[in-house]
């Protein structure tokens, strides 16, 4: 009855559009969302273009670590020069150097050179005895102390072949370069190549990057990343067993038992501000707590570890906070209200429910650490190590090198073929940080069904 | 001769159970329950019904101490349950809550099993001695929930797995499991549809033999159709309290008529 | 208590029609007692038939009454003095409709009675009874438009008035019918006269209880004022 009726009489102010044609405000909108559109476009196809530019430089220099020329040959285990007294005594045949070895090999390749005939012209006897890797030996050595029965006989051994060589079949080595440089020759390359007619030389797949340790400058053949790993592998466990329980019960504690009140509230402006403070001065905290202080040994892992651990904590309690945060508040509520105390509601409820959070905070903090830098330079850990470090606990205070350390070291000596190492380390750490990440996207879908 | 009245429900027993005297609550500041003095009774459905912002929920939540997680609420005078005040020094929050159950608006059950969900209170007060009595205060609750039929074969599925209506059964089955006195409830069924609501009202008439039971609704019909008492809050204020029947047909305070008939709030 | 509006303004326009509509039917009523009585002692035929047309539309007005009140119930579901509202009217319409019927009963024997010599001493006494449950009802009316419970109870109280003017006419009627047979069949006819009158004051007793619920949610205790002595009057008393 008060129903307010439009008059009769009152004209259309303007005819109906039909809902079929788009009007020109609409028809601008919908220009200006697929101009948008576009830019978005653009900038994932940039940021695609650089990320397969990197891999590409990165797969291309690196992937020649991977494959490495070894020399096939029948080495003559000479009792005479190695055991002399005859018992194959291992105290006696420890006292043997590589130089003993190195002779041998030379005498094996020489013989290997005459019975099939090889002639090259020019060649000398340093190109020769040249030709094998300068680690050879001491592997050789190494392998006779282990088995010292071997003495006597004759075995095949496979060798690596010095970097040049290597590098002529990689492609960084021309005869061109070669006249011209001093750790070579054209006519060791031929030798090489007469060789490798015979089927004694051959470029395979190098498994032993992973495992062998550093190696001198001379030597790029025989670098591998075996140290790094085992020195980023120890540091990722102290990083593991110390940062995470702390980072977690911070959290837990700061998100549920904290009393709202100012010095909470500075603690979480202090924890925020500590995951944005620059790396390298971690590095410095470190040297001056862990090392001049506390008088920890320098370049070991356990240095490192203390030092990633301070700056992957606040990385691991932001994210477990938020993880903890996100529960939502009504299943508190029900526990609380079924007489659950606090204590027992975050235990049995809600920190079961926040630890896929919690997991991927920790794996992700974990995949930053593995790729820090900064910080382990200036604790030392660029030094140049060569051997393994002992199993933990007593290898953390073993000196140890680490992958992105690593990395920054062979880059800064002068052979190329340093160059391929670093590259090839570089893959490494790619493929252990895209590991992780996989593995902390699977237990975040494995999880996130649950509730 | 009074042939208008609506037709009494009976109620069957008169000991109170909780008591209210001189209730004050305040949030920092602001004091959001004033004066309230109520006696709660045993074996009866009590109704707290009032506008939005009133008081209700608060006061319902302080019968079992559940404000003490707020850090700025600050409850004064005295609430007891058989005699005993239940903001003495001496009560452990946790224990007043395994005697005074809450099932709340929104149904939350746990995220596990709905075995577990049901068992998870008699297990941390200890009120099972081995899995036998567990299984057996579990079947139980859920009989008592009108639930048992619905789930006896799937006690091993995830409770939030169930419609909204059982969901919220379970959790008052999770809440009959502690064995409490009182029930409390906190609008169980708004978030639920018609039929689901009728169910868990049909229940609530049926948990009123056992169970003293104070149930806060937005909907006055629920409040007339699940309540033997009602009490109607306002501002913080308690304003009337009575017997249901009472209360919506010939309400004594101006400011119940009003509200009763949809004049305000 | 009922100053202020419903939120739901439909409730108040639902209520407001439905409260017009008995008031409206009790204005027809109140005409319909006042011409009755009008015909009866004037001898108008042509009134009498009138006030036997309108009681179809008193009729159907209680049946409207009846389909609003139901609507009103389905669906505002209304609560306190709403809810005493929607039973009252019910009641009430009920009633009115009832004294309706009794008062085109009235206008029907009238009718008859037009072709019968005039019991003369009885048409003073039924206009004062008519009149005073004219007013009982205009003031039973008035009671529940102004919800006052205190004009209700006094309309109760006039109730035992009305009772002795009946009570008083049945003697009488007797008497003349003792005297003169003839006059036998038009004392009957008055006689149930002015026991419709003297029902029709019941009924605005019952407006008026209706009034007195509505208003303060009880229904009057106390028993009704009646005179009992017609129920114990035998021929012998009537006797001197």
């Amino acid at each position: 009855m008060s129903d307010a009726t439009i008059s009769a009489g009152a004209p259309a102010s303007q005819p109906r559009a039909s809902l079929l044609v788009p009007d020109a405000r609409t028809r601008k909108r919908n220009a200006a969302e697929a101009r948008f559109r576009a830019y978005g476009l653009g900038a994932i196809i940039i940021s695609l273009l650089a990320l397969v530019v990197l891999l590409f430089t990165i797969f291309g220099g690196g992937i020649g670590a991977f494959r490495q020329t070894y020399l096939t040959i029948p080495v003559t285990l000479d009792a005479a020069q190695l055991d002399k007294s005859g018992n194959r005594d291992p105290e006696e045949i420890k006292k043997v150097l590589t130089l003993a070895y190195g002779k041998i090999l030379d005498q094996s390749l020489q013989a290997v050179i005459a019975q099939n005939g090889i002639a090259i012209e020019g060649i000398a006897d340093k190109d020769v005895s040249n030709l094998i890797s300068k680690e050879a030996s001491a592997q050789l050595r190494a392998q006779v102390l282990a088995d010292p029965e071997l003495i006597g006989q004759t075995i095949q051994a496979r060798v690596l072949v010095n970097g040049r060589v290597d590098g002529f079949y990689k492609g960084r080595v021309t005869m061109e370069s070669a006249a011209r440089d001093s750790n070579t020759s054209p006519a060791q390359l031929q030798l090489a190549e007469a060789l490798k007619d015979k089927g004694m030389l051959a470029t395979k797949w190098n498994w032993s990057f992973l495992t062998n340790p550093d190696a001198s400058d001379q030597r790029p053949e025989a670098a591998g990343v075996g140290v790094a790993i085992l020195g980023s592998l120890y540091m990722m466990l102290v990083v593991l067993f110390l940062a995470v329980p702390i980072g977690t019960a911070a959290a837990i504690y700061l998100e549920e038992f904290a009393p709202k009140n100012r010095l909470t509230d500075i603690i979480e402006v202090n924890i925020s501000n500590l995951a944005a403070v620059p790396s390298i001065v971690f590095g410095i905290l470190g040297l001056a707590a862990f090392i001049n202080f506390a008088h920890l040994p320098q370049s070991a892992p356990i240095v490192g570890g203390l030092v990633l651990v301070l700056m992957t904590l606040p990385r691991i309690i932001i994210p477990a906070r938020a993880a903890l945060k996100s529960v939502p508040p009504s299943i508190r509520d029900a526990a609380l209200g079924v007489g659950a105390s606090k204590m027992q509601s975050v235990f049995h409820h809600v920190l079961p429910l926040a630890t896929p959070g919690i997991l991927t905070g920790v794996i992700l903090g974990l995949a930053q650490a593995l790729g820090e830098t900064a910080p382990l330079l200036l604790i030392g850990m660029v030094a140049f190590v060569k051997n393994f470090p002992a199993a933990p606990p007593a290898g953390l205070f073993d000196p140890a090198s680490a992958l992105p350390v690593q990395v920054y070291n062979w880059t800064q000596r002068a052979d190329p073929a340093f160059m391929e190492r670093a590259s090839g380390a570089i893959i490494v750490l790619l493929i252990f940080l895209l590991c992780m990440n996989l593995f902390a996207i699977f237990l975040r879908r494995k999880f996130e069904r649950r509730w | 001769m009074n042939d208008m009245r609506i037709l009494e429900r009976a109620v069957q027993q008169t000991d109170i159970k909780i008591s209210a005297r001189k209730v004050q609550v305040y949030y920092g500041e602001k004091q959001a329950i004033k004066d309230v003095d109520v006696d709660i009774l045993d074996k009866t459905v009590t109704a707290f019904i009032g506008p939005s912002g009133c008081g209700k929920s608060t006061f319902l939540r302080c019968l079992n101490r559940m404000n003490d997680t707020i850090d700025s609420s600050r409850v004064e005078g005295k609430i007891t349950l058989d005699g005993e005040d239940i903001y003495d020094k001496r009560v452990d929050p946790v224990q007043l809550r395994a005697r005074i159950g809450m099932v709340f608006q929104k149904p939350n059950p746990f995220p596990k099993s709905i075995y577990e969900n049901v068992a998870y209170g008699p297990r941390i007060h200890g009120l099972a001695r081995n899995r036998a009595e567990l299984d057996e205060i579990v079947e139980k609750s859920l009989r008592g929930a009108a639930l048992w039929n619905e789930v006896k074969d799937r006690l091993n599925e995830p409770g939030t797995g169930l419609s909204g209506g059982q969901q919220q059964r379970l959790c008052i089955a999770r809440a009959v499991a502690t064995q409490p006195e009182v029930l409390l409830m906190d609008e169980p069924c708004s978030a639920l549809d018609p039929i689901a609501t009728s169910q868990v009202e049909d229940l609530i008439d049926q948990l009123r033999s056992e169970y003293s039971v104070v149930i806060v609704t937005h909907s006055m019909q629920q409040a007339a159709r699940v309540s033997q008492k009602t009490a109607f809050f306002h501002l913080g204020n308690l304003v009337e309290y009575g017997d249901t029947d009472d209360i919506f047909t010939r309400p004594r305070d101006p400011r119940t008529e009003s509200y009763i008939s949809g004049r305000i709030g | 208590m009922n100053s202020e509006r419903h939120i739901m303004s439909a409730f108040d326009r639902d209520l407001e029609t439905v409260q017009a509509l008995v008031v409206k039917m009790g204005g027809m009523v109140e005409t319909a007692i006042h011409d009755a009585a009008i015909a009866l002692e004037t001898r108008d035929e042509e009134l009498a038939e009138e006030v036997r047309r309108r009681d179809a539309a008193i009729d159907a007005l209680e049946h409207q009454i009846n389909e609003e009140a139901a609507r009103l119930i389905a669906l505002r579901a209304p609560r306190a003095t709403d809810l005493r509202t929607a039973l009252t009217v019910i009641k009430i319409s009920a009633i009115l409709e009832r004294v309706g019927d009794y008062a085109k009963n009235i206008a029907k024997r009238s009718h008859v009675l037009v072709h019968m010599p005039a019991v003369e001493s009885s048409g003073m006494a039924l206009r004062r009874m008519s009149g005073t449950v004219e007013g009982m009802m205009k003031d039973a009316l008035d009671a529940y438009i102004q919800r006052d419970p205190e004009l209700a109870a006094d309309v109760r109280k006039r109730d035992l008035e009305v009772d002795q003017m009946y009570n008083a006419l049945f003697r009488e009627f007797l008497t003349y019918m003792m005297e003169d047979p003839r006059n036998i069949t038009a004392c009957m006819h008055l006689h149930f006269i002015a026991k419709n009158i003297e029902r029709m004051g019941d009924h605005a007793t019952g407006i008026a209880e209706q009034v007195i619920y509505l208003a303060t949610g009880e229904l009057p205790d106390d028993a009704r004022p009646k005179s009992e002595s017609v129920t114990r009057a035998t021929l012998n008393e009537g006797e001197d």
